[in-house]
């Protein structure tokens, strides 16, 4: 039996294409993915997010457990509503989630995981309360539901679907969030544009999302916020990151504070390793397209893609990929496809943010 | 669900028109590409190559993934539709006129063996549940 979000009726009636993603029933597009794309990056998009878990942690030791808990360093964190990106890491320095890190007060901070790693998440950090004697509540907030609202014109949709709401948007910066009751408001996303995430009541999620739709917000699908994040350069947990693999070695090292004597699990494994692998971009420049593990060879040794796709904005195929260091933005590797070597150009990224193609 | 009652049909979602000369014209199904999304790639074989029944010939690629498309019968192609591989997305808009190639095929009986339309609805229909 798959898991349902609170918008999946909604999704249903607008004739979204529902696959199975991780257990969850979600729409992976409403017709064309690539136009859902471009309206992300020229329009209003809005993306039903509910599988993802928001978790309130409160207590009293609040912050002297995410200190220990999470690789970055939530002392960065000193203005109530302000976000944080950080990995969580095991004992060996592998990744056990990306998640944002919300600080409301001295005895909250509200945490959203990834909908696929939230049981563990959860069994994780109640451990460590535990462990630690921490005396923390940790609530999972399945009574909630959010929607990203994300675009050049997300501001307008949600002042008009939401009046009043301006007073807000008008000054909240990106990275930021504010609490009115239930309702949370963050300035995040993860398309490299301009947007919000909203929390919800979940009984209160159809009607929000159809004054969202009312003006002029269009539903956005799971396919094409891959291809906007990838775009984005923005890291997918199980794919470019997981487990097994050094946040230091995936593109995550500004994420992981190491210049405060802090001690949080993965440290020790981390200082000990020996970093010989970088996430790099891609760009394809023979035809085809660039897929989750090919293999790439460079001049220093092999490596492999961690996410690939198509991108409707550059209309070329774009990668992360995990390769040797030492390659340098500007050189060129290939890529087996098939029966094939085609020729790929390391590039920074992002590849593209806020509508404008950066390579 | 457009599945034309004069096609042919195999159960790898190819489609395939059989001329007045004895060729075949194929192509893959509306139900095919509407699994796969917004086509962006596609390579054709090459005009000239001998192919087996059920070898891999060419690919069709959608932002979500990639599908190998087989021949049906074996046979020689001998045409390829550059038109598909500049403009992919003309694979989605109508995907019985966006042929890919054409074969001649080394028996002329075999076409016998593929699935007519009503075998193939019914195929996808199977697939469905």
């Amino acid at each position: 039996m798959l898991k349902h979000t609170p918008l999946n009726a909604t999704h249903r009636e607008l004739g979204a294409k529902m696959v199975d993603f991780g257990g969850w029933d979600m729409p992976v597009n409403y017709g064309s993915q690539i136009e859902e794309h471009h309206t992300v990056r020229s329009g209003c998009g809005l993306f039903d997010v509910s599988h993802m878990l928001p978790l309130d942690i409160k207590g009293a030791n609040v912050r002297a457990f995410l200190r220990r808990l999470v690789a970055n360093n939530v002392d960065k964190l000193q203005v109530s509503g302000k976000a944080l990106y950080s990995c969580m890491l095991n004992e060996a320095g592998g990744v056990i989630d990306d998640l944002i890190i919300y600080f409301m007060d001295e005895s909250w901070f509200r945490l959203v995981v990834n909908a696929g790693t939230a049981e563990k998440d959860l069994a994780w950090m109640e451990r460590m309360n535990t462990d630690w004697g921490m005396g923390l509540t940790l609530t999972p907030r399945r009574d909630l539901a959010m929607i990203a609202i994300q675009g050049p014109d997300a501001t307008r949709v949600l002042n008009e679907a939401l009046p009043g709401v301006d007073q807000i948007t008008a000054s909240l910066k990106p990275f930021n969030a504010a609490a009115m009751g239930e309702m949370f408001i963050a300035r995040t996303g993860y398309t490299g544009e301009d947007g919000f995430e909203v929390m919800v009541l979940a009984k209160s999620a159809p009607f929000f999302w159809k004054a969202l739709m009312e003006a002029g917000g269009k539903p956005i699908g799971l396919g094409a916020r891959d291809t906007l994040r990838l775009e984005a350069g923005m890291n997918l947990y199980g794919q470019d990151m997981d487990e097994t693999t050094s946040p230091l070695e995936s593109g995550l090292a500004w994420t992981v504070d190491l210049k405060t004597a802090r001690d949080f699990i993965g440290r020790k494994a981390l200082e000990a390793s020996e970093v010989t692998k970088q996430l790099a971009g891609l760009l394809l420049l023979d035809k085809g397209v660039l897929r989750g593990h090919q293999k790439v060879h460079t001049k220093n040794g092999d490596g492999e893609i961690t996410s690939g796709t198509f991108s409707p904005t550059m209309q070329q195929s774009i990668a992360l990929a995990r390769i040797p260091l030492g390659i340098a933005p500007g050189e060129e590797v290939e890529v087996e496809i098939r029966d094939k070597k085609l020729k790929a150009k390391v590039v920074k990224y992002p590849f593209v943010r806020n509508g404008k193609v950066l390579i | 669900m457009s599945i034309p009652a004069d096609l042919k049909y195999t159960p790898s979602h190819e489609w395939v028109r059989v001329e007045a000369d004895g060729t075949l014209t194929v192509g893959i199904t509306h139900h095919a590409q509407d699994l796969l999304g917004d086509m962006v790639f596609i390579e054709n074989p090459a005009t000239g190559r001998t192919l087996a029944k059920g070898e891999e010939c060419a690919v069709v690629e959608s932002v979500k993934a990639a599908s190998d498309v087989y021949a049906p019968v074996a046979g020689e192609v001998i045409a390829a539709n550059g038109d598909v591989e500049s403009s992919p997305e003309s694979v989605n808009k109508d995907a019985y006129s966006a042929w890919m190639f054409k074969l001649k095929p080394a028996n002329a009986g075999d076409v016998a063996e593929l699935l007519d339309a009503a075998a193939y609805q019914k195929l996808v229909e199977s697939e469905a549940h």
